[in-house]
């Protein structure tokens, strides 16, 4: 037995002697024989005819090996990039999903939108290519706001989706709501916007791209959270190659969030081109090109109503929201707004009767999908806030509403009236846990020595829970899903007893090599330096779905129990032989196989021996060799939740709101490696805070164009902004998963917002500020306080 | 980036020489600016002129009532000058605040200058001091020197050399950072001199301004309380996604205020 280093420990990440000392292997570090370089035009408008294109001067100018367009495209008879979600209204009608072409065809519909594709020798060829380029549009109104986009009149980006609404859906008992509102003794009512966020990793998208003629297969090295995906929709659905002969790699990737869990049209042009042009092409975007390409997020404008009886018990809760897709719909696209939206409004609470309403509109930006929580921040933020309106305008404590609606432990499972059944949960053990590490006691202290240095502080509650580990395949097929989401892992035990494992994850900064690592040292009693995970290529990887929606550990980690328990399975009937004893009576313990009750043992590097050298061996009950594999489909979602307070002060002068404490007590069920959790909860917090304060993606109405374009104008959370904080966990295992985990890479991006404004908020109260929207930047405000604070001055 | 001629002159003559010779060449100090700019070929000058290797340009001189800054003296270097810490420690204060460690180390107080951008910290320190700018043809006063948004008073082929400042009784800079650039969304330079105060504003218009009725407040009584009150004019001032025009005007104030309070700590 070796140096375990199991579940609960937290060694420093194998992965990170490579990223720390450069020698990541990221897309753009691959060089190819003979590699060309390709740029993509983008369209300057956000909403226009294309009349034509006219390539003469760009292909004549030095350099250029091809320029391909959208009729190029028309020709070859390719598919539209797909859609992997079909959502339905009440009345069971698809949704309207128009083509969305890999490059442009007939019309541009988001500043970004691709119409050419130039490729020659070397980048800065096909960039002084691509400026020659003459592309004759006629530009039209662009619409970029969701309550805009629906009003009669407005610019229409589909000939076939009127007033621009892809699809109207609802979740809930419409009627049982209504009831319950007109027997409640108050209605909070409250209209919000979720604002648009850019994910902005810290590595651009990228590709290369490459086809051997000599064996008719293609392989595509792309930044990618799930490459058999792409491998899946690119090859089957796009352009037409057979499985087995596209090979999709994603190496190393600096970071996803989100952004690069979608099939996107540079991947299926860079693929198609290298055909045509029989040469290996690289394409790597630049920052100011990931604004205007990128997937965005979020974006919502919601109009919430919450029922109460006379003690503040909710009764029925109401949401009607318009979300944004942008020009096309992407890969999850119609999915993050509704079924990820929807079934989270019931949060820690008893809520007998809840309805939603989300119409799902197109308009001339990016389009909108998953960004790191992907409608689960959403949910929470429009839950917690409307609980804090509710509270105060009733006169109750915001913590004590909270207690007298929620879950209680003992009451789990949980069905809830939106469709999901919480397995576990202590949302009371988390929020008392939260409210000591918080010294929410000695709020008023602090909160008095704000106000002597003319500083208004503030205390903000979220006590929420969500939905993670997507997902069971089954339920989400009835919700529209059109692919599995099960997991899968081969566990490859080598003659000498080191570990290869192959898992369909994708491991881009989550610290997957080490944690799956331990709980293969921890269950097969190996060292930890003797296992090596393997990811994100499809010519080494038997399947896999990869790396979104908190998955990795909930859904591949059981797959990977899975095949582990299979290798332990089949060493016992090794074991049973070279032991001359029952199988039955085999015990594997601390990397020993030994007969119950004797001395007799053999290592587990023993029985890997055997099974490879297979001369005292049962050949006629047993195949040779130790390598298992297992597929994982999960029976339920997992739903960590917790309670985060977050303390700001505001500066009355300048509107400067400053996060001056952050706690957050998390139920995430079972830890593996406690340092890497830790870490998955600062940056997720981190993300939040990043939204309720900084970020936001800004468009002009009218000619469609993003003005939060770079890092100049768009403001992402800096170490600077933040407080140290305290995050603890307050773990009750998931009953369905094999380990009890339950994932923890998206609870701080939807703990936080909520807590962050309501903070914010509590600190305005007194003014008769009554809501803030995100982010709550100076300006903004400054801006409230101008409005608010003469009518209280003249009291 | 697009091909350019690259040029390193060790004369000062040389240098004017080869900008006015070669059309669409442009003087390159720290490169702060301009580097971006042609990554992404929103410049693309047929010819650089690095300043880099006139030597004379750099370092910071005491005159006694002024000190001179050679135009290729790096933030970093002004803002850890025990010379200008000890004589005019709010212009210290300013480069410190000037974006982050990389850029301080590598941008020059001549690039600042002559870029004149509306949001950068430089011009409020330059013309609230109000100072002499030193080209390689003559003097120009701060006074006479910002013309607006990215526009100077310096001719073709007209090289900065360096910046005199006049020593003040005390002078302090007050700056509200853009949230995401971390340029000056508001930034104010007070300097007291012994006939009477000057008031500069960077980042709230399209170039760096006076506020006279401040200026007069201050002399009379050089404290924040003396401006607490006035307000400027909204009509002019920038209106963008970070900041209203009547937002910018309000943090006039409030910045005034703070520098004044640093200029008096």
């Amino acid at each position: 037995m070796g140096n375990v280093i199991g579940i609960g420990a937290s060694p420093k990440r194998k992965e990170d002697q490579r990223f720390l000392t450069g020698r990541g292997n990221y897309v753009s570090d691959i060089k190819r024989p003979g590699m060309t370089a390709g740029v993509f035009v983008r369209s300057l408008h956000g909403h226009a005819i294309l009349r034509g294109i006219d390539k003469s001067a760009a292909l004549a100018a030095p350099g250029v090996v091809a320029v391909l367009t959208g009729e190029d495209v028309a020709a070859d008879k390719l598919g539209s990039l797909p859609c992997g979600w079909g959502i339905s209204d009440a009345k069971g009608v698809p949704m309207k999903e128009p083509p969305f072409p890999m490059l442009a065809q007939g019309k541009v519909r988001f500043v970004g939108d691709m119409v050419a594709f130039v490729i020659a020798e070397t980048p800065e060829q096909a960039n002084a290519a691509a400026e020659l380029l003459t592309v004759d549009y006629e530009v039209l109104p662009s619409v970029v706001g969701v309550l805009e986009a629906v009003r009669p009149g407005a610019p229409q980006l589909f000939d076939d989706v009127p007033n621009n609404i892809c699809c109207d859906w609802e979740l809930g008992d419409k009627a049982a709501v209504e009831t319950a509102f007109r027997k409640a003794a108050h209605v909070a009512k409250l209209s919000l916007v979720n604002n648009r966020l850019i994910g902005n990793p810290m590595e651009p998208r990228a590709a290369i791209a490459e086809f051997e003629p000599g064996t008719d297969r293609f392989t595509l090295w792309t930044t990618s959270q799930f490459p058999h995906v792409v491998r899946f929709l690119m090859g089957a659905l796009v352009l037409n190659i057979p499985q087995h002969k596209l090979r999709v790699v994603a190496p190393d990737v600096g970071g996803g969030f989100g952004v690069k869990q979608f099939h996107y049209g540079e991947e299926a042009v860079i693929t198609w081109a290298a055909k045509r042009v029989k040469r290996p092409i690289k394409w790597v975007a630049s920052r100011s090109e990931g604004y205007v390409s990128d997937r965005h997020g979020r974006d919502h404008v919601t109009e919430a109503e919450l029922a109460l009886d006379e003690y503040g018990k909710f009764l029925a809760f109401r949401v009607n929201t318009l979300a944004n897709m942008g020009g096309y719909l992407s890969t999850f696209g119609p999915n993050i707004p509704t079924n990820l939206y929807g079934p989270l409004l019931g949060g820690v609470y008893t809520t007998p009767a809840i309805y939603c309403n989300v119409k799902v509109v197109f308009t001339n930006t990016v389009p909108v999908d998953a960004y790191r929580g992907a409608g689960r921040p959403e949910a929470t933020f429009v839950l917690e806030r409307i609980v804090d309106v509710a509270a105060s305008e009733m006169g109750i404590d915001r913590v004590e509403i909270r207690r007298r609606n929620m879950i209680p432990k003992e009451a789990y499972p949980y069905q809830t009236p939106v469709l999901v059944q919480y397995d576990s949960g202590d949302p009371m053990g988390c929020l008392d846990g939260a409210l000591v590490a918080a010294d929410v006691k000695g709020f008023g202290v602090r909160k008095a020595a704000s106000a002597s240095k003319g500083k208004f502080r503030g205390l903000g509650y979220s006590t929420y829970v969500e939905a993670c580990g997507l997902a069971p395949s089954r339920f989400a097929g009835r919700l529209g899903a059109r692919g599995g989401l099960y997991e899968s892992a081969t566990v490859r035990v080598h003659p000498t007893g080191q570990v290869t494992v192959m898992i369909g994850t994708h491991n881009h900064g989550q610290g997957h090599e080490t944690t799956f690592a331990q709980i293969v040292s921890e269950k097969l009693g190996v060292s930890f330096e003797n296992v090596d995970i393997v990811f994100g290529d499809t010519d080494r990887v038997q399947f896999g779905m990869g790396t979104y929606g908190s998955r990795s550990l909930v859904v591949g980690g059981a797959a990977l129990s899975k095949a582990t328990d299979k290798v332990i399975a089949k060493g016992k009937k090794i074991a049973a032989h070279l032991l001359e004893a029952a199988e039955v009576d085999i015990q594997f313990e601390a990397g020993n196989f030994s007969v119950a009750g004797t001395d007799r043992t053999k290592s587990f590097e023993d029985i890997a021996g055997a099974a490879y050298v297979p001369h005292n061996y049962p050949l006629e009950v047993l195949e040779p060799g130790l390598e298992e594999q297992a597929y994982y489909d999960p029976v339920n979602f997992t739903y960590p939740g917790g309670c985060h307070i977050a303390e700001v002060e505001v500066d009355p002068e300048t509107g400067t709101v400053t996060l001056v404490n952050y706690t957050a007590v998390d139920d995430v069920g079972t830890v593996i490696n406690p340092m890497i959790v830790e870490g998955q909860l600062h940056g997720g917090i981190v993300q939040g805070v990043g939204q309720a304060l900084f970020e936001n993606a800004v468009y002009d109405e009218g000619s469609g164009q993003l003005l939060s374009g770079s890092l100049m104008d768009y403001c992402m959370p800096r170490a600077d902004h933040m407080p140290m904080m305290k995050v603890e966990t307050h773990s009750t295992l998931c009953t369905h998963t094999p380990m009890g985990v339950k994932g923890c890479g998206e609870v701080g991006t939807i703990g936080s917002p909520a807590a962050v404004i309501n903070a914010v908020v509590d600190a305005l109260a007194h003014l008769g500020v009554t809501h803030v929207d995100m982010p709550a930047t100076p300006n903004r405000i400054w801006r409230l306080l101008q409005n608010a604070s003469l009518p209280v001055a003249a009291e | 980036m697009k091909p350019f001629a690259y040029h390193q002159p060790d004369q000062i003559p040389d240098a004017a020489k080869l900008l006015t010779s070669i059309e669409d060449s442009k003087l390159v100090a720290g490169g702060m600016t301009l580097i971006p700019t042609i990554k992404q070929r929103l410049a693309s000058p047929v010819a650089l002129v690095d300043l880099s290797k006139l030597g004379s340009l750099k370092g910071i001189i005491d005159d006694g009532a002024s000190i001179t800054i050679g135009a290729m003296t790096p933030h970093a270097v002004v803002a850890a000058s025990k010379l200008v810490q000890t004589k005019i420690p709010g212009l210290a204060a300013l480069a410190l605040m000037i974006g982050d460690p990389a850029v301080r180390s590598r941008g020059t107080i001549g690039g600042s200058v002559a870029n004149n951008d509306p949001a950068a910290d430089y011009p409020a320190g330059v013309l609230g001091l109000g100072a002499t700018i030193v080209t390689s043809t003559r003097e120009i006063a701060a006074d006479k020197f910002f013309l607006g948004l990215f526009e100077t008073a310096l001719e073709p082929g007209e090289i900065i050399t360096a910046i005199r400042f006049p020593v003040p009784l005390k002078a302090g800079y007050s700056k509200f950072k853009a949230p995401a650039s971390r340029y000056a969304l508001v930034g104010v330079f007070v300097a007291k001199f012994a006939d009477g105060v000057r008031v500069a504003v960077t980042g709230a218009g399209p170039g760096v301004f006076r506020v006279p009725p401040m200026e007069a407040a201050l002399s009379e009584n050089f404290d924040p309380s003396a401006i607490a009150a006035i307000k400027i004019d909204n009509d002019g001032l920038t209106s963008d996604i970070h900041a209203e025009a009547d937002y910018r005007a309000h943090l006039v104030t409030v910045m005034a205020k703070r520098a004044v309070d640093a200029a008096l700590s």
